[in-house]
C-alpha cells in the first residue's frame, strides 16, 4: 500500500471574486522508501498540492475536494485532537523559509523537545536528548551548543539543518518538502540535497519533492510528476522524463534549460507565452495555447491520462507526434 | 567600430565597508567588508558576468561601480573619463550606465503607468515630452509589449516577467552604453527566464550594449557572458574567459562552486559536497585567504597571507598559483 495516495485532488480557493482552480483532479501514489519530485513552475499548484496532504490551506477560503491517504489514514476526515497528531508525527512538512517552522523567541532545542513531549509524552530532558541525536543527525557542528541557540543566530543553511531536525522529531513516516533549498546557495544547496536524500533513505520516509528546479528534482527524486495549470502532465521514473520527455511542456521546461551543451549567443527554445488564468481556463489542454504541436482538437478535448511507458504516464493528446524530439 | 579590447568601464581599488554596529560615541565596531578591493575592467561590446554566493559582494560591486552607493575607495574610469570628474559628470555617467534590478515590482512607480515610467528617464535628460514618450511606445513595442494594449497600465496589472520586460524598456530609453543587469531573470519562471534571456541577447545585439550580468545561476552566467568574475566574501577570486573559467577553474573555490550544481544525470548524481559549512559571515572575515577555512588545499601559509590577483587573462588570487608564495603546491620561486 503507498504511503501516500492522492486521489481527483481538487483545490479551490473561493475567497476572491471569481474561484480559482489552483489544482484539478491530482492522482498521485507515493510508496514507503520513494521520493517524488512535484516540479512546476509557480501557480502550477504543486505547493497547494503539499499542502492539502497537511490539511495546511485556509479552511475557509478553499474548497477541497477528492481523497487523501497518508499512511492508511483519511486526511480529509481528521478533526481536532487527531489533525494535530497527525501533523508532525505521521506526516510533517519542511519549507523554504525556516522561520515558517521555527519560532523566533524559543532556543533551537527547546522548540525540538517540545514537539517530542507533545506528541509522544516523556520527559523534557528526554525530548532534549532526543534533539541532541537530531542535531549530530543533521550535521550541526557543536550540537549542545546550538540548541541553545535562537533562529537568527543561525546561518541560513544551519536553519534548514534545524529545521529538518525538527520536522524528524517525531519519527514521521512522511516527508513533505516545499522548495527547501531554493533560497540557499549552491554550495549549501547540494549539501542539504545531499543530506535530505541521506536521511530519506535512513529513514525510510516517503517523501514528496517540490521544486521548479529540474536539476534539484534530479539529485533527489526517484520519480518526478509535472505539474502545469493545477494537473500533473506527465510522470515517471527520473530517468524516463529526463531522457524521453513526452509531454510538450516538460520537453519545453528540459529544453530552456541551460545545459552544458548550450551555446553561448544561441537562441534558447523558450516555450512563449505565460500560463493561463486559473480562475479563467480555458477548455481542453491548459497547455494549449502554448504548445508547438497543438492541433484544433487540443483546445476542444481535455487529455486523458496515457501510459507510454511501463510507469509513465502522460496527459496529452498529441503524444504521438512528441516521440521523436527532435520534432 | 572599436575593438572588443578595449575597456568600457575599467575599476582599481573598489572597496565599500560598513559598519552594522557602533559602540556609544558612534565609532565602528563591527564592519561589514562587502568589497574589499576589487579590480576589473568590462571591455566594449562584452558581457562580463559576475557569480558568487550571498555576502560575497557581488551587488555592492554593481552598486559601487555605477555610484549608487558611494565608494570608501577606488578609482571607476568610464571610456577614458574619470566618473564624476570634469570630462564625465555624474549624471551623464549615469545616463550611460543603467540598472535592471531583480525585484521588478520595486523598480517601477506604482502609480506612473508603464509608458510615463520610461518616459520619465529621457525627460529628465532633456527629452521633450512628446518625443519621450515616442520613445517609450517604441521601446515597448521592442521589448514585446504591445504599446496599444500596455501602454496605460500600471505595474500591478502586470505579470513579473512583464514587468521585467518594462524595466529593461526604462533603462533603455536612456540609450545607455552599459546595462548592469542584476539577478533580473532570477525571480522569474524559467520559461519566461528563457524569454527574457533572448531578449537581452537581441538587445544587445541591435543597440550595441555592453553587459554586466549578475547572477547566482551558473547556467545561466555560463549562456550570457563572455567573461565570467567569480568573487568570494568581497574579493575576486578568479577572472577569465567564460569557456576556460567553466572548462578549467583555477581557484579552488570556483571549481567548488561549478561542482555544486546540481548534475542533471539521473545516473551520475552528485554523491559528495564539495565543500562543507556556509560561506563565513563577512563581517570580520578569515585572514589571510578568505577561502582558507572551507578550502580542502588550505595550509598554514593560507591564514596569514592574503594572495594576490595575477595570471593575466585567466586570473586567479590564489597561493597556489602565486609562485614562491609558501604552498607546498606553489610553483617554485621564478628563477
Amino acid at each position: 500500500m503507498s504511503a501516500v495516495e492522492l486521489q481527483g485532488l481538487n483545490v479551490t480557493f473561493t475567497g476572491g471574486t471569481k474561484p480559482v482552480r489552483a489544482v484539478r483532479g491530482v492522482d498521485l501514489g507515493v510508496d514507503r522508501g520513494e521520493t517524488v519530485a512535484l516540479l512546476g513552475e509557480s501557480g502550477s499548484g504543486k505547493s497547494v498540492t503539499l499542502r492539502a496532504l497537511l490539511r495546511l490551506n485556509p479552511e475557509r477560503k478553499s474548497r477541497i475536494e477528492g481523497s487523501i491517504r497518508v499512511a492508511g489514514q483519511d486526511v480529509m476526515a481528521l478533526r481536532g485532537r487527531a489533525l494535530e497528531d497527525f501533523r508532525g508525527k505521521v506526516a510533517s512538512m519542511i519549507f523554504q523559509e525556516p522561520s515558517l517552522a521555527l519560532d523566533p523567541v524559543y532556543t533551537l532545542g527547546a522548540q525540538i523537545a517540545e514537539t517530542v513531549v507533545k506528541h509522544e509524552g516523556g520527559s523534557r530532558a528526554a525530548g532534549w536528548a532526543r534533539a541532541l541525536e537530531l542535531f549530530r543527525r543533521v550535521r550541526i557542528p557543536e550540537p549542545e551548543r546550538r540548541l541553545n541557540a535562537y533562529p537568527h543566530e543561525m546561518s541560513g543553511g544551519m536553519r534548514q539543518r534545524a529545521m529538518i531536525a525538527l520536522a524528524l522529531a517525531c519519527r514521521p513516516q512522511v516527508l513533505l518538502a516545499d522548495e527547501p533549498t531554493t533560497a540557499l546557495d549552491a554550495t549549501v544547496q547540494i549539501q542539504v540535497l545531499l543530506l535530505l536524500r541521506e536521511l530519506q533513505r535512513e529513514f525510510g520516509l516517503a517523501t514528496i519533492f517540490v521544486t521548479h528546479d529540474i536539476g534539484v528534482a534530479v539529485e533527489v527524486a526517484d520519480r518526478i510528476a509535472v505539474m502545469y495549470a493545477g494537473r500533473i502532465v506527465e510522470t515517471g521514473p527520473v530517468r524516463e522524463i529526463i531522457r524521453n520527455p513526452r509531454h510538450p511542456y516538460t520537453i519545453g521546461l528540459l529544453r530552456a534549460r541551460m545545459g552544458h551543451e548550450q551555446r553561448r549567443g544561441a537562441r534558447l527554445e523558450a516555450i512563449p507565452g505565460a500560463p493561463p488564468d486559473l480562475s479563467a481556463l480555458p477548455p481542453g489542454c491548459a497547455f494549449a495555447p502554448r504548445c508547438r504541436f497543438a492541433e484544433p482538437v487540443c483546445s476542444v478535448q481535455d487529455p486523458a491520462e496515457e501510459a507510454v511507458a511501463p510507469q509513465h504516464l502522460v496527459r496529452c493528446l498529441r503524444s504521438a507526434a512528441t516521440l521523436a524530439p527532435a520534432g | 567600430m572599436t575593438s572588443p579590447a578595449t575597456p568600457l568601464i575599467s575599476v582599481t581599488g573598489l572597496a565599500r565597508h560598513f559598519a552594522v554596529r557602533r559602540d556609544l560615541l558612534g565609532r565602528p565596531i563591527a564592519v561589514v567588508r562587502a568589497v574589499d578591493g576589487v579590480d576589473f575592467t568590462v571591455r566594449k561590446g562584452e558581457t562580463l558576468g559576475i557569480v558568487g554566493e550571498s555576502g560575497c559582494g557581488k551587488s555592492t560591486t554593481a552598486r559601487l561601480m555605477l555610484k549608487l552607493i558611494e565608494p570608501d575607495a577606488g578609482e571607476i574610469v568610464f571610456d577614458g573619463a574619470e566618473v564624476g570628474g570634469r570630462d564625465l559628470p555624474l549624471k551623464e555617467f549615469r545616463r550611460q550606465a543603467q540598472i535592471v534590478f531583480q525585484d521588478s515590482y520595486a523598480s517601477l512607480n506604482p502609480r506612473l503607468t508603464i509608458e510615463a515610467s520610461i518616459a520619465f528617464g529621457p525627460q529628465v535628460h532633456g527629452l521633450p515630452a512628446r518625443q519621450a514618450v515616442e520613445r517609450a511606445r517604441a521601446l515597448l513595442a521592442r521589448v514585446g509589449l504591445e504599446p496599444a494594449r500596455f501602454a496605460g497600465r500600471y505595474p500591478h496589472e502586470l505579470s513579473g516577467g512583464q514587468r521585467q520586460r518594462v524595466n529593461i524598456a526604462r533603462a533603455l530609453a536612456f540609450e545607455p552604453r552599459l546595462l548592469v543587469l542584476d539577478e533580473a531573470v532570477s525571480a522569474l519562471d524559467k520559461s519566461i527566464e528563457a524569454q527574457v534571456l533572448n531578449l537581452l541577447v537581441d538587445l544587445k545585439e541591435e543597440f550595441g550594449l555592453t553587459y554586466v550580468f549578475i547572477s547566482h545561476d551558473l547556467n545561466v552566467v555560463r549562456f550570457m557572458s563572455d567573461r565570467v568574475m567569480v568573487m568570494y566574501l568581497g574579493k575576486v577570486a578568479e577572472i577569465g574567459p567564460a569557456d576556460a573559467v567553466f572548462a578549467t577553474p583555477r581557484h579552488p573555490y570556483a571549481g567548488a562552486l561549478l561542482r555544486s550544481m546540481p548534475s542533471m544525470d539521473p545516473d551520475n548524481r552528485t554523491e559528495e559536497a564539495p565543500i562543507s559549512g556556509d560561506p563565513p559571515s563577512p563581517i570580520n572575515p578569515p585572514p589571510g585567504c578568505r577561502f582558507h577555512t572551507r578550502c580542502s588545499l588550505a595550509e598554514p601559509v593560507c591564514a596569514q597571507r592574503a594572495p594576490v590577483l595575477g595570471g593575466g587573462d585567466h586570473g586567479v588570487a590564489c597561493l597556489m598559483h602565486e609562485a614562491g608564495s609558501g604552498h607546498s603546491r606553489a610553483v617554485g620561486a621564478a628563477a
